[in-house]
């Protein structure tokens, strides 16, 4: 296995998504090349401090707010949008 | 895929009776959708926009919109899944009303390899959260996120942050999932390298960034 090839199997590899000999094969790799196994930890790091480290939190006079619109609506009566000629809103992104 | 079954098949979402109540007009039943994913719409939109009143903005008007089409909501996914769906178009309309040219299109910058190539090899040690305080750890953790591309930075966000999975990510953004494989493995990449500028750097000088 190369870097380059090791690279490519990354996202599989922390998704749990990799077959039992490319996992073999990745850490065959993690262990004998430095720079890969760095970048194998410090990817796992920046994953997990994401994870662990909520960076935006709400206010709680929006929340109190969004709470007032949504009850103002709702007390309104039922959704009004008949079913289902679209499944799901448009995909103008794509 | 985790999907809503039908009733009868397998095990039920709780997430379908809310629907079903809240269909018929029960305030109590969409309020508790709403506190359920609040955070998670509202950081979705914030991540995507950059700005909270825009943030702010989307969260509620994505609430509002998912309740006017809720009989549109057919259990073929998740309801957050389709949640997530509408608060991400809402949000990539508002970046197309600002017109600034870093941040119209998500497809842009996404076709570069450019910063996902490891040029970085110090290890982080000890670990960020060792270091730094939180105030300092999240200014961090928000510079380096927002220089990704768009395209980049939502996948990251609905995959590690929101913990939804490849295929819902998917979904969400109208991708391919080979696409979402992709740039989560550049937004990932190029984070560990923006990060490990200043993790490093912090290691070796031992004084604030």
């Amino acid at each position: 296995m190369t870097c380059t090839d090791f690279l490519s199997k990354l996202t599989d590899y922390f998704d749990g998504q990799i077959s039992p000999e490319l996992l073999d094969e990745v850490r065959e790799h993690s262990a004998a090349c430095h720079h890969c196994h760095v970048v194998l930890d410090t990817t796992r790091q920046t994953i997990e401090v994401y994870r662990d480290n909520e960076i935006y939190t709400l206010s709680v006079e929006f929340q109190q707010r969004l709470h007032t619109a949504i009850l103002h609506r709702c007390r309104q009566g039922p959704p009004q949008e008949d079913a289902p000629a679209a499944p799901s809103p448009d995909a103008r992104h794509r | 895929m985790p999907a809503i079954e039908a009733p009868g098949t397998e095990e039920i979402h709780p997430d379908v009776a809310l629907v079903e109540r809240s269909r018929s007009g029960d305030a109590a039943a969409f309020s508790q959708l709403v506190r359920q994913y609040e955070r998670q719409i509202f950081r979705v939109a914030q991540h995507i926009t950059q700005n909270r009143e825009d943030a702010e903005d989307i969260t509620q008007d994505a609430f509002l919109k998912a309740y006017e089409k809720l009989n549109q909501f057919q259990g073929n996914s998740k309801f957050s899944t389709w949640l997530t769906r509408i608060a991400v178009n809402e949000s990539l309309m508002r970046l197309r009303k600002r017109k600034t040219s870093k941040t119209v299109s998500m497809d842009q910058d996404v076709q570069t390899d450019e910063g996902s190539i490891p040029r970085d090899f110090a290890e982080w040690r000890p670990n960020p959260e060792q270091i730094f305080d939180q105030g300092e750890l999240s200014d961090i953790l928000r510079r380096a996120i927002q220089g990704l591309p768009p395209g980049f930075r939502t996948v990251f966000t609905l995959r590690d942050i929101e913990h939804l999975s490849t295929e819902e990510t998917a979904e969400a953004l109208g991708l391919s999932v080979p696409a979402v494989k992709s740039r989560l493995l550049r937004a990932r990449l190029q984070l560990r390298e923006r990060l490990s500028r200043h993790f490093k750097k912090r290691k070796q000088e031992g004084s604030a960034v």
